[in-house]
Order: C-alpha cells, then structure tokens, then sequence
C-alpha cells in the first residue's frame, strides 16, 4: 500500500519537518495579518474617501489575483527590480499577510459597523465614558464576533501553505513529493501511503484548530 | 408641598443642517410629575428626549436638570455579551462606582419587583421583547435618575406583551418617579399622564392636562392627530 516508505530512514521526521515550516510561515503570516488587519480594517470605517478608496481596490487586488501569481510576483519580481535576492520563506510571509491582512481587515470592518448605533448610545446614556464604552461594551462584543473568524483564517492559511512549494520551500506536500520520487523503484504504490500520512497531518494541525473556532462561535452566539 | 422643578427646556431648537427639527420648545417637570408627549411619526418626539440627555447638540435655548437623566429606547439595546445581572450592574459599578454587594442587592430587588429575578443569569437573546424591555427600565432605574425618558418603549413589541411593560411604567408612576413619556399608547397616555404635550411639526401644539388634551382637544391639529386613532378602537370595539 506504500506506508512502509513512511518510515524509512528520517522520513517521519522530514515529513513533520515539512508540516512545521507549513505552520510556521501560516502562523507569523496570520499574526502580521491579525494586527494589519485590525488597524486597517478600523481605519476603513472611518467616512474618509481617500481610505476607502484605497481599501477597496486593495480588496479587490487580493480578491481577484491568484495567490500563486502573487507568489511568483513577489519572489522572482522582486529580484528582478532589485537585484536584491528575496527568501522565498520571506516572500511567502509577505504574500500570505498582504492575502491575510486583507481578510481580516474585512472582517474587522464587517464586526465595527455591524455593532448597531443603539449600542454606543445607551451606554453613552447610562453615564459611561467613551473609554469605558469600548472597553465594556463595544470591544467585548467585537472579539466575540471575530475571534471565530480569525481561527478559521489560520486553517485557511494553513491550508493554503501547499502552494509555497512551487517556489521552492520544502514543506510537507513537497517532502512527500521526494520521498514518492526516491522510492519509485522500491514502492511503486509510495503514493497512496504519503498522501494520506499527509491528509492525515493536515487533519490534524486543522481540526483542532476549526473545533475551537466552532466552541467559541457557539458559546458566544448572540 | 413646594414642587420643585426638575426638568426645564427653555426655547430649545434644534436643526440638522437645514432641517429644523424641534423650534423653540419650552415646558418643564416638576418633581413627581408625569408628562406623556404624544403626535405624529417625525414631529420631533425622539430628538426632543435625546435632546434632553444630551445624545444630540442643541442649536438654540437651554435644558437645565436637577440631577441626571435615564433613558429607555424604542429598540432593544440591552449588551448582549452581558447576563441580565451584568447589564445591570455595569453602570452602577463603573460609573457611580457603588460598592458591588450593594448594587447586586439593589439589582435582584428591582429584577423581582418587574417579576424577572429568575433572568438574573440569563443573556438578553434568552428573553422575549417585553422582558428585555423591562430589564432596560431596570437598568435605567438602578442608577437613580431624577427624571426617566421613555421613548415608545411598546413600540417595536408583539401585542400581548404590550401590556406587561406598561405595567412596569404605572407601578413607577405611583411610586412618584418623575418621568417624560412618549407614546403612541393613547390609553395609557390618558391614564398615566399628570399632563400631556402635544407635538407636531417641531412645536409643541397643545400643553395641557390628559382630560382636556384628550376629551376636548382646543386645536384643530390635535383633533385631526386623535382621530387617527379612533379606527383603532372602533374595530377593536
Ligand atoms: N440624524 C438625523 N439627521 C437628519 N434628520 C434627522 C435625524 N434624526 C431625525 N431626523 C429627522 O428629524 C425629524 C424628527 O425625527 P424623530 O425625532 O425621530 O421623530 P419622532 O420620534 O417623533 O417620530 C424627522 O423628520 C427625521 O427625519
Ligand atoms: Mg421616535
């Protein structure tokens, strides 16, 4: 079936290698993206036409451009216009947070103005200060709304690491990638066996993370 | 007994840009006072309160009180990241910062005089409209305020759920809470009120006593505002 490559020689270990360069490019990405993020997204609530603007075609970029062509853009144009020789672990940080901080600045805007006026005006009557009204009512309920969210961004952002091997990092997809290649005349059916070693430690490093998202949405639920 | 003046609006006027809204409104509250401002939608009965407390500028005139405000709005707006108890304790503690033991009393006191004591742990979305309602009233009574600002509290409720928060208001009436009440509630108007004002298009109209304004309004406009609800009762009968 192919599984006995899984343990030959270092393999386990490369494999979890890979899935840990997978997880650390997602998790400094995401949280470069979750502080952007916020100040962007606050920043977009607000009437000024230039931010919005702004905002809107960046949006727009993100929503339209491949992150794979983003990729491509960000590591081999940079070189070219440079001269200067950009990581491709770099370059994936700065194209994942540019994807990410995009979302979550959404998502930030989204939970701002989707707290009602009503909200600001009765705290504002029961003699609170503007201070006290963000610390107490308005920021409370605007990390119920998006903390779910921003841990979905994670698994997505995980998920999404599979494209980094097409510029060269060695992550999981690509170790299994080797393996299969170094066994063909040993293991013909290498595949299967990495594959699903592979599904497997994607399952694992997401579900987790999905199931707390799910918790905290329900627990919260308005 | 001497009664005191609690609320007083003088020559108030208030615009948006161009638009003017409210022009040059004057009454006053005494202690113990009722006054139900009743007239059509947009006449201004909205802005007129948050005028008072202070939610919206004035252009013109002056609103003096002897003391602060409490308001309950139209739509629910209790937090909904806070159990009942929460919500009404936040202001109390943070604001007036009164001692915690003392205001959780004061809050279980007043949940159970409105019949919700056994809410206290529960979470606005776990109520029906007239019991968020009557949670709000809580709110805005547990911070003693002078004068308490009702704005068409039934307004957004079902029927029959009408009437468990208008209760609430008469207990308070004859408790002797100063109180401003806009409603479209013309029975209970009339039965609450110690006086009614009459507002419409920004002016007040008609200031006058709930027998008067109601069974021989003097203007021509308040008369035509009254009929509006009389297909109301005539089908009701
Ligand atoms: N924020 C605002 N900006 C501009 N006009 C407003 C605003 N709020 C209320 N108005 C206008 O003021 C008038 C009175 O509104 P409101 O006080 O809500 O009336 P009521 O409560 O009697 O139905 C309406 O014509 C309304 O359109
Ligand atoms: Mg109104």
């Amino acid at each position: 079936m192919g599984f006995e490559v899984l343990l030959k020689g270092k393999n386990p270990v490369r494999l979890l290698a890979g899935l840990g360069v997978a997880l650390r490019i997602s998790l400094i990405s995401v949280v470069i993206s979750i502080l952007l993020g916020l100040i962007i997204g606050t920043l977009m609530t607000m009437k000024n036409p230039l931010i919005h603007a702004v905002s809107r075609i960046y949006l727009e970029i993100v929503r339209i451009m491949p992150q794979m062509v983003l990729l491509f853009i960000v590591f081999f144009g940079f070189t070219k216009m440079t001269g200067h020789n950009l990581s491709a672990e770099v370059s994936s940080v700065i194209v994942f947070s540019f994807w990410g901080t995009a979302e979550m600045a959404d998502l930030v805007r989204g939970c701002l103005t989707s707290i009602p006026a009503i909200q600001y005006e009765s705290s504002k009557a029961l003699g609170l200060s503007r201070v006290q009204t963000y610390r107490y009512v308005i920021i409370p309920q605007i990390i119920r709304r998006l903390l779910p969210l921003s841990i979905n961004l994670i698994t997505r952002m995980i998920k999404t690491t599979s494209l980094i091997m097409m510029i060269g990092i060695v992550e999981v997809l690509k170790v299994g990638q080797q393996i299969i290649e170094a066994n063909r005349k040993t293991s013909p059916h290498a595949a299967f066996g990495v594959f699903a070693a592979i599904f497997i430690l994607y399952f694992l490093a997401c579900w987790p993370i999905s199931c707390l998202s799910k918790y905290l949405e329900k627990r919260w639920e308005n | 007994m001497e009664e005191k003046e609690i609320l007083k609006v003088d020559h108030l006027t208030k615009k948006y840009e161009d638009l003017t809204v409210l022009e040059d409104i004057s009454f006053s509250l005494k202690k113990g006072e009722v006054v139900v401002v009743v007239g059509p939608s947009g006449c201004g009965k909205s802005t007129l309160l948050r005028c008072i407390n202070g939610l919206e500028e004035i252009q013109d005139g002056k609103v003096s009180i002897e003391g602060k405000t409490g308001m309950v709005f139209q739509s629910y707006d209790l937090f909904p990241h806070l159990s009942v108890l929460q919500n009404l304790m936040l202001a109390p503690l943070k604001v007036q910062k009164r001692k915690k033991e003392e205001v959780q009393k004061e809050a279980e006191q007043l949940l159970e005089r409105v019949g919700l004591l056994a809410k206290a742990k529960q979470y606005p979305r776990q109520l029906s409209g007239g019991q968020k309602q009557r949670v709000a009233i809580v709110r805005a009574l547990i911070m003693h305020p002078e004068v308490l600002l009702f704005d068409e509290v039934t307004a957004a409720l079902d029927p029959e759920m009408v009437r468990e928060v208008l209760d609430v208001i008469m207990d308070l009436a004859k408790q002797d809470k100063t109180m401003l009440i806009v409603t479209h509630e013309m029975a209970f108007a009339r039965a609450v009120a110690d006086r009614v004002i009459f507002l419409d298009g920004g002016s007040v109209i008609e200031d006058t006593d709930p027998e008067n304004f109601f069974g021989s309004p003097r203007t021509e406009r308040a008369k035509r505002f009254l009929r509006t609800f009389e297909f109301e009762s005539v089908n009701a009968s």
